[in-house]
């Protein structure tokens, strides 16, 4: 592996941009996954999102409230000075600050403390089977270059003066950044004193942000770049039509779903005055039988979804295929319906970002005629993502009748979704924050706070599937499916493409 | 004379200030930055932080004046996205846009003139017809079009130029970063300046054009050639010079706007200059670049037209009679 005689050079652009280099700075899948080829958390996750042993070689739960970790050794930053567990507790510090983006990574009242060099303990207050899922993300820090560097603190949207931590980075991972022009390119080079065997054979990796899809997808047909993501779907013949590219699909973790304000008493944007027709169960059940997710699945998606019928994708769930997805069924709709006493319809409006997920404002079009067939006036009100979400989420007051989200739970744990999307909330966020149409059932919020601190997985797995079966038979959300990956490459390159679309250097290769 | 410029200063100034509360009002409409600040599960109660360190409760007003009072000082605050002050990101991004859009504007002029001389000369041919019908499709199709056409003949398809990106940079006196003096630097500059002069192409060979058959009708050409000069001579030593008075006006002016349309293109070709930084930010709610962008715009158009107004006065005093009149 790695002959550095010959210069292999990977260019990737990625319809975003690479801002601020700090880890803590923003929770977001792209900036955390670049980050993720410098600097390495406690944990690391296979090409399987299995998680494995990183920083940390391996880990015990002494009790229900105690975990040990047992820290790798010989291990260097980048600069040259040594990890060791004095790193790990200040980079536990430095991540519950208070302008760390990352907070929820670590318990807040978990206490750390160093047995020696390499060994560190955590105190909880509460069991928590899943401490460490989120920590492949949560990446360790060297102390004394922070303190060397004034960067403490993370660097936060706030700061009047960032630290220098926003431009430069000192990891232990495969990679080091050898220059950083935020908006404008940003050049790796591999990390020669790295601690593993290098499973690639790159010598530099230019990353360039291409935000206009045609550009980017012409810069890949031109052979300027090796690598882009993503491709838009209606651009995948002609990216497998030309003999140097191909189109690297698989399914994303994401699961899109609609949702319906259960939360008022009556619906601002509807005909129906004095009550609220999404708190009746049949309504609900109507809107999801009266959508044909296979046509939409053809048609809008061209087949690059996986209809789900939970609010998690399938591989996360060891139980998902328990479940399924109530059948299309129009007629059945339109009686529904009529029991709930809605034979003619009715009227409400529908929100729907247009910029960030795949096809978004096509699929909330398409859901817009199948609701016209069984008599349900929906208008749209699709927007860019700025605007969506200063409307749907809190500070906008939740102002949203029936809506279209997204969700990639970070931990890649049922809790996440159960807690966030379905979780009782009042006006102001507080509960589940992004359960936008304040859907509520004690019985689901009481099983959430046996699942958080229930240690036997078997045991906790049929507490997430009571709660499913609950939303299910509820029908608290309609389910739709998980969007695909698309990414553009040359054919000469090798990349494993994880669900999570965390873009992994270490595993590729230039043939 | 002193008065007349102390006047237009003052109304340059109230341009400036109206175009400034315009833009921050707009700002209200463009969404919500603090979503796009942090991750998904940032709670509500973070984000309601994060908002009022920002001073995005204060009135509109109170944000308003705390800016200008700042910008005053040039001090256009931090972006958001990139943690880096706006000054400082919008000073790195200037060359790219400079560069892009004198370029652009050079090739305007010298395939514009040329062109405009010939359609003037040999009205009728085969050849000026086609150019004229080639400057059609200039005024006629949208600058980004235009600009994924040429990426997908040139780049994609005949492989000869790179589709994207300012190529390799070389910095001048520390500050400067300019693409003028590498291969790819300039081979990344074709595609773009013929995207973005494109139109001002057309407009001075349309422009060179009329002048030349105007020019080229008075009495004192018919003189010229009565006294038996060379065809060249009148051509070019007595017409064209005449026409190259507007065309030169004309080019002055349009430069501004060359500078500030260069956001499409620069968008098209992922040019990193300022109007990609602007649209980049209007993406992510980054207020203060696009505040401190569009004040820069704003001032360049009012510091074009001062100039231009007082170069009409110093020229014809008449302007300045009426204006004291009025």
């Amino acid at each position: 592996m790695g002959s550095t005689a010959q210069a292999e050079t990977l260019r990737f652009a990625f319809q975003g941009t690479l801002n601020a280099l700090d880890p803590y700075s923003l929770n977001e899948t792209f900036t955390l996954g670049m980050l993720g080829n410098v600097y390495e958390g406690l944990t690391k996750r296979d090409k399987d999102l299995k998680i494995i042993p990183g920083l940390a070689e391996s880990w015990e739960t002494v009790d229900p409230l105690t975990w040990r970790f047992k820290l790798r050794e010989g291990v260097k930053f980048a600069n040259g000075n040594d990890f060791n567990a004095d790193d790990v507790i200040f980079s536990a510090e430095r991540i519950r600050a208070e302008t760390s983006d990352l907070k929820t990574r670590i318990p807040a009242d978990s206490t750390w403390t160093k047995i020696d060099d390499y060994t560190v303990e955590v105190k909880l207050t509460s069991p928590n089977p899943i401490l460490h899922y989120e920590w492949d993300t949560w990446y360790i820090l060297d102390k004394e270059w922070a303190e060397a560097e004034g960067a403490v603190t993370p660097v936060s949207a706030r700061d009047t003066n960032p630290g220098p931590a926003a431009f430069k980075a000192n990891g232990t991972g495969p990679f080091a950044i050898d220059s950083h022009e935020p908006g404008v390119k940003t050049i790796f080079k591999p990390n020669e004193s790295w601690w593993g065997t290098p499973e690639h054979n790159l010598t530099e990796v230019v990353f360039t942000p291409i935000a206009a899809d045609g550009t980017r997808v012409a810069a890949l047909l031109a052979g300027d770049v090796d690598l882009v993501d993503p491709v838009p779907v209606q651009d995948i013949p002609r990216v497998n039509a030309d003999p140097n590219t191909e189109a690297l699909t698989g399914p994303e973790l994401r699961v899109i779903h609609l949702g319906f304000n259960q939360f008022r008493d009556e619906l601002p944007t509807s005909d129906v005055k004095g009550k609220n027709p999404f708190r009746d169960v049949n309504v609900r059940k109507a809107f999801y039988q009266a959508i044909d997710i296979e046509a939409i699945k053809a048609r809008v998606m061209r087949d690059l979804a996986t209809p789900v019928p939970l609010l998690i994708a399938n591989e996360l769930f060891a139980h998902s295929g328990d479940f399924q997805r109530l059948p299309f069924d129009p007629d059945a709709a339109k009686q529904l319906l009529a029991d709930a006493g809605y034979p003619d319809g009715f009227t409400v409006a529908m929100d729907c970002p247009n910029d960030r997920y795949v096809n978004d404002e096509a699929i909330c079009q398409a859901v817009v005629s199948m609701l016209a067939r069984i008599g349900v006036t929906v208008n749209l009100n699709a927007q860019p993502k700025a605007q969506y979400f200063a409307k749907v989420l809190a500070p906008g007051g939740y102002d949203t009748d029936f809506y279209l989200l997204g969700w990639t739970p970070g931990s890649f744990d049922s809790w996440n979704v159960i807690t966030n999307l379905a979780g009782c909330r009042d006006e102001t966020g507080k509960g589940g924050p992004f359960n936008l149409g304040g859907y509520c059932s004690e019985e689901v919020d009481a099983l959430a706070a046996k699942i958080v601190v229930e240690n036997d997985p078997a045991t906790r797995d049929q507490l997430i599937k009571e709660a499913y079966t609950i939303m299910t038979n509820e029908v608290s959300h309609i389910p739709m499916h998980q969007q695909s990956l698309v990414w553009g490459k040359r054919k000469n390159i090798d990349i494993v493409q994880r669900p999570d679309n965390q873009v992994l250097f270490y595993w590729a290769n230039v043939n | 004379m002193i008065a007349f410029a102390i006047r237009r200063l003052v109304q340059a100034l109230g341009v400036m200030l109206v175009v400034a509360l315009i833009s921050f009002l707009m700002f209200r409409f463009v969404g919500d930055p603090v979503n796009q600040l942090v991750g998904v599960d940032t709670s509500p109660q973070e984000r309601e932080a994060l908002r009022q360190a920002l001073g995005l409760n204060d009135p509109v007003l109170v944000q308003f004046s705390r800016f200008i009072q700042k910008a005053v000082l040039l001090d256009f605050g931090i972006s958001y996205q990139f943690k880096q002050p706006v000054a400082a990101l919008i000073a790195s991004r200037l060359p790219a846009t400079l560069e892009l859009s004198f370029v652009s504007a050079l090739f305007a002029l010298v395939v514009g003139v040329p062109m405009g001389v010939y359609t003037g000369l040999y009205r009728n041919t085969f050849l000026a017809r086609s150019f004229l019908s080639i400057s059609l499709i200039g005024v006629s199709l949208p600058t980004f079009l235009i600009g994924i056409l040429l990426i997908f003949v040139v780049s994609v398809n005949l492989g000869w130029l790179p589709s994207f990106g300012r190529g390799e940079t070389v910095r001048i006196g520390g500050f400067w970063s300019t693409g003028l003096l590498t291969k790819s630097g300039l081979q990344s500059l074709i595609l773009p300046s013929i995207t973005l002069g494109l139109f001002q192409m057309t407009l001075i060979m349309r422009l060179v054009r009329g002048e030349m058959l105007e020019v080229l009708r008075t009495d004192y050409i018919k003189f010229a050639r009565a006294r038996g000069l060379s065809r060249r001579a009148i051509n070019f030593g007595h017409a064209l010079k005449n026409t190259l008075v507007p065309v030169i006006t004309i080019t002055g002016l349009q430069l501004g706007s060359i500078i500030a349309f260069a956001i499409i293109t620069e968008t098209v070709f992922q040019w990193p200059g300022m109007g990609l930084l602007f649209l980049q930010a209007v993406q992510n709610v980054d207020i203060p670049i696009m505040a401190a962008y569009l004040l820069l715009i704003a001032f360049l158009f009012v510091a074009i037209n001062f100039i231009v107004d007082l170069a009409y006065v110093a020229v014809d005093p008449r302007i300045r009679l009426g204006g004291a009149a009025s």
